[in-house]
């Protein structure tokens, strides 16, 4: 049935390919968190010239296809002779490059969209409290907007990260070798579907239940106050 | 337009929509089966259908739609090849509908799930009490509220799997996706291509949006909401 020596033999590949899911998930998240912040604060702002614009954002990158964004920038932007003379040419041409362009823009939609609800989300007695306080704008958005939003964010977060996860699968389509890659590499040449696709779906599985337990890790620190007292505690 | 490749565009568009819609159906099927189960007090199909959602949830859809469809493939022709059948090539349309339907599946199973919980309990053990059947209270009592409690998980659903539905086109399946591919390489012109079909696709969720909006407002007529001016 299961050849275990095709698996035995591609152990390398599919630990590089996992390697490369790791690196990709982690740069555009980084990113894709840095750059969604702002934008979440725009989002929200009562000014529509900052709200209306990353709402059009969202939406776009939220409406589309993620495969139909990537063929977009890999192979598109190529059609442009301007594109192909200008200097960010070296790095367009790459697929690292346009697979984390494409992944951040991607994350940062959701990301924002997450965000935006958490802070929306603010009871009125903090935002009032802060003001009657004294504290300018900029200080209340660092000292207590933003850190208890992105607290209540967490569980959503954590989802938002598992779905990028499982979305950089899609990076297998502009020839970066992740492990998706991998198991159609292997499927290709042993023509057998569970010793290629069945443990890149077995590795899949493990990374899901990690990241999702060490989000839990992350809740129970950074919600503890949200937490219902236990019977016996005082 | 399009150097004449606009009908190929909307032709892969009419494939894309039929995936689409055929996925849903078989999506829905396995949604109300998987929320049975959960529901159910059968400890079995409780734990079919956990293992069931939470395997799907874990894994990409693209590595789930590669191993049913390859591995569905051989085993479809192994099982063929004992009863001396000849070699049976797999129709890429049904593999890929049942695959998208089959993932898709799970998600709708914890919404009807979620939808069937929301209605209070009381209101199957009245109806029980004025001596309607178990089928009378699923036809007229629990499936019309379920559909308004439904529709927002059902939306999201919808337009993750429509959005999915792209994937289709990597295992062969001759969608606008693909036909978006055909046409940039035949014109050398992929912006313009990828770029139409993204729109389309906008056009699409915006257009589910809206409808599905109308719908949950129109199963909500008769529920007041919390006012908290």
């Amino acid at each position: 049935m299961i050849d275990f020596g095709v698996i035995a033999e591609n152990v390398p590949a599919f630990w590089k390919g996992l390697q490369v899911t790791l690196l990709l998930l982690v740069i555009t998240c980084a990113s894709g968190f840095v750059l969604s912040i702002p934008l979440a604060v725009a989002r929200v702002s009562p000014n529509p010239w900052l709200a209306k614009p990353v709402f059009l954002f969202t939406y776009v990158l939220r409406g589309t296809p993620l495969l139909v964004q990537m063929f977009m920038v890999y192979h598109g932007l190529a059609q442009f002779e301007a594109v192909r003379e200008s200097i960010f040419w070296v790095a367009l041409k790459s697929p690292w490059f346009c697979a984390w362009l494409v992944f951040t823009l991607n994350t940062t939609a959701y990301t924002t969209e997450i965000f935006a609800g958490a802070l929306r989300a603010t009871p009125s007695g903090e935002l009032e409290a802060a003001r009657s306080l004294g504290l300018t704008d900029g200080a209340m958005y660092r000292r207590i907007l933003l850190p208890s939003a992105l607290r209540r964010a967490l569980p959503q977060y954590g989802n938002e990260v598992v779905m990028m996860m499982h979305a950089t699968a899609i990076a297998s389509t502009v020839t970066l070798v992740e492990i998706t890659r991998v198991a159609r590499d292997v499927y290709y040449n042993h023509l057998s579907a569970v010793e290629s696709f069945g443990v890149a779906a077995a590795i899949y599985f493990v990374l899901t239940f990690s990241l999702a337990g060490l989000f839990k890790l992350a809740e129970k620190r950074f919600l503890r106050h949200l937490r219902p007292e236990t019977s016996g505690a005082l | 337009m399009l150097h004449g490749y606009l009908p190929a565009i909307l032709g892969g568009l009419q494939s894309t929509l039929s995936v689409a819609a055929v996925s849903l159906l078989v999506a829905c099927v396995f949604g109300l089966v998987g929320a049975a189960a959960k529901l159910s007090a059968s400890p079995a199909a409780n734990a079919a259908a956990l293992v069931y959602t939470t395997l799907i949830r874990g894994v990409p859809e693209l590595v789930l739609m590669l191993l049913i469809f390859y591995g569905g493939q051989i085993a479809i022709n192994a099982l063929a090849d004992r009863m001396g059948a000849g070699y049976i090539d797999i129709n890429p349309f049904i593999a890929g509908t049942m695959t998208l339907g089959f993932i898709f599946g799970a998600f709708l199973t914890e919404t009807f799930r979620g939808a069937v919980l929301a209605i209070p309990r009381g209101q199957t053990e009245a109806a029980l009490a004025y001596g309607l059947t178990r089928g009378q209270v699923l036809r007229r009592i629990t499936l019309p509220q379920m559909i308004r409690h439904a529709i927002p998980g059902f939306t999201n659903s919808w337009l993750v799997m429509l959005k999915a539905s792209a994937l289709v086109s990597i295992i062969g399946l001759d969608d606008m996706v693909h036909r978006a591919s055909l046409a940039a390489a035949a014109t050398r012109q992929p912006f313009t291509f990828y770029a139409t079909i993204a729109l389309i696709y906008l056009a699409l969720t915006t257009i589910s949006i809206l409808a599905l909006g109308w719908l949950e407002r129109r199963y909500s007529l008769g529920v007041r909401k919390a006012d908290f001016r």
